[in-house]
């Protein structure tokens, strides 16, 4: 299969475009998702714990 | 050491020791003559001195039961004194290629003190043998901590960090003799690029693993950056390092792109080392060591989110921005400069998101030399993001390319952004490591702290001076339309500049002397941090002791 140059060029201004937006939508989704907060805020303060042994 | 290990792991040390010796015996023997010969004996020395500190110890006792209930922290302890080592060792150098610049005959006419040789010995010592180790230590460390879970073994861990500063001893030694791939931040030869490939799919695998055994269910953001860096890095490693060498008896190799295409995948690599290795890595060290160390968590945990996505996906496309007004295409040129652009909104984020979990800390930043460094490196991230960004733009890049402005750039993120997260780092981590009540001299850090910064200060500004200085000369025309001034008057407006410079770096290099003194004296002298009260309750323990 021949691949030209423009179709390459066509290719990525309009898929390579679409990809970037879909993954924007994806991170904004599962970083505001109101189910999330409390687990974000959890691992925010866990890392302050001084506990220095391994769960078991 | 090798006591922590259980048997069966020091046989497979052994093992792998003396297979390395052996893989040494036959470049050497396949060398013959050529310079890869030297580096076949130097690895079978380096393979048969890890055979001999593994066999001292082979038949001790296994290692307790016990061993499980703590982290497995004794290679992250060899992560932090290589680090230092090479830093010493490597900025050492730096200042001399730096002072060869302004006084040529410090060469001593010896080739390999020359300053083509010399100056990838500073670059791959600073970077891989300073910041490689430090992130692959602090990486284990924080990996442990944040999973709430020991290493999966005792073997792995060494195997990366003993390997990965054979790639390093092989590099470095390796451009002194003249073997070299000319391509930046990736001149190791094939044999070598071999090796750290499977040193980093080691690591890999290591830190997937660690992860998989995680008892906190959600894993804490610093990971990821380090999980993007390790990946990224085994990515980019990889392809630009696909070359064919002469004969395997040869170190010379050549790469399988060409022309345009080979520049194209070598700034995709240089740029994405800049983004992966130095950016991700290290602000995988910031959202972890800088929370702690101020007391505070960090400001927003969803911005750390968003500016993870933001930084992996937009880096990777910035890379052709080295390559402006050449023969690769304008739009794949005007790509890298969009993403670069964009690139600002989620390195500010990081940067802002890190001071504003100093706000309310202010007075700690003031009091605590540590903290301050950590500061000072937020800062210099997003200044020094802020001019890449800047200079990435097509006609900036006209004035600046090929100038020392860039190497006054690349410093202030390496030494004001990189060096400095990495020293607070350490500072934090070496204390509670050894067990220690705190540094060995509090006074020290401060001497360091305010070394490194007036360093850095003196180093980018003479850069900046010289680098525009230059950047104008080169395009002043006559009436005439000629050039107005000669390669050779520009060389000679810089003298003052490059003298500038080199004081700059001494000034840092006496630092991280400094430093490195007063860790080695925290782990020798300071004293030892009492241990933690037991949790019993007081009552109970008064009668146990009652009854004892």
């Amino acid at each position: 299969m021949d691949i030209s140059h423009d179709a390459l060029v066509a290719f990525s201004k309009s898929w390579g475009l679409f990809y970037l937006i879909g993954l924007m939508i994806g991170v904004l989704i599962y970083t505001f998702r109101p189910s999330n907060r409390g687990k974000f805020n959890r691992a925010k303060q866990s890392v302050l714990d001084q506990d220095d042994k391994p769960w078991t | 050491m090798i006591l922590t290990l259980t048997e069966t792991e020091r046989q497979v040390a052994l093992a792998i020791s003396v297979a390395v010796a052996l893989c040494g015996l036959a470049l050497a023997a396949a060398g013959n003559q050529d310079t890869m010969e030297i580096h076949g004996w130097l690895i079978l020395a380096f393979g048969g001195i890890c055979a001999l500190v593994v066999i001292r110890e082979i038949w001790g006792p296994e290692p307790p039961k016990s061993r499980l209930e703590s982290y497995y922290d004794e290679p992250i302890k060899f992560g932090i004194a290589a680090s230092m080592a090479w830093a010493v060792v490597a900025m050492f150098v730096g200042v001399w290629v730096a002072a060869l610049l302004a006084f040529p005959d410090l060469t001593f006419d010896g080739a390999w003190a020359s300053f083509g040789r010399l100056r990838p010995v500073h670059t791959s010592g600073v970077i891989f043998g300073f910041g490689g180790n430090a992130l692959i230590a602090t990486s284990l460390h924080v990996v442990q901590r944040t999973s709430r879970a020991r290493l999966p073994d005792q073997l792995s861990a060494w195997f990366v960090l003993v390997g990965y500063n054979l790639f390093c001893i092989l590099a470095a030694s390796g451009y002194l003799l003249g073997v070299t791939q000319s391509k930046e931040y990736a001149e190791a030869e094939w044999y070598a690029d071999i090796w750290l490939v499977i040193v980093w799919v080691t690591y890999f695998i290591l830190y997937i693993r660690t992860l998989a055994r995680r008892k906190e269910p959600h894993i804490y953001v610093a990971n990821w950056y380090f999980m993007a860096f390790i990946l990224v890095v085994a990515i980019l490693h990889s392809i630009n390092n696909l070359a064919v060498p002469v004969s395997l008896g040869h170190a010379k190799s050549y790469t399988i792109w060409s022309g345009v295409q080979d520049a194209m995948v070598q700034w995709w690599y240089g740029h994405n080392a800049v983004a992966f290795f130095l950016t991700a890595g290290f602000l995988g060290m910031l959202y972890y060591y800088l929370p702690i160390r101020a007391q505070r968590p960090i400001f927003s945990y969803r911005l750390s989110i968003l500016s993870f996505w933001g930084i992996t996906f937009f880096y990777m496309w910035a890379g052709s921005h080295h390559l402006h007004y050449t023969a690769l295409p304008h739009w794949v040129q005007t790509l890298g400069m969009t993403f670069s652009v964009m690139l600002l909104v989620p390195s500010w984020a990081s940067a802002g998101n890190a001071l504003l979990t100093l706000n309310g800390a202010w007075h700690r930043v003031r009091d605590d030399a540590t903290l301050r460094f950590m500061m000072v490196a937020a800062v210099f991230y997003g200044i020094s993001t802020f001019e890449g960004s800047f200079l990435a733009i097509r006609p900036v890049n006209s004035l600046s390319h090929y100038t020392d402005w860039t190497v006054g750039h690349v410093h202030a993120g390496a030494l004001g952004w990189v060096a400095l997260i990495t020293f607070g780092s350490l500072y934090t981590l070496v204390p509670s490591l050894w067990k220690r009540e705190g540094m060995y001299s509090p006074a020290l850090v401060e001497w360091h702290f305010w070394l490194s910064l007036a360093g850095t200060l003196v180093y980018i500004f003479a850069m900046w001076n010289s680098g525009i200085i230059q950047g104008l000369m080169w395009r002043t025309y006559t009436e005439e339309g000629t050039l107005a001034y000669s390669f050779l008057d520009s060389l000679r407006a810089m003298y003052p500049y490059y003298i500038a410079r080199a004081f700059g770096g001494l000034l840092f290099l006496i630092g991280a002397v400094i430093g490195a003194y007063n860790m080695w004296m925290t782990v020798r002298a300071a004293p030892a941090k009492a241990p933690l009260e037991s949790d019993v309750p007081l009552n109970a323990a008064v009668a146990a002791a009652g009854r004892g």
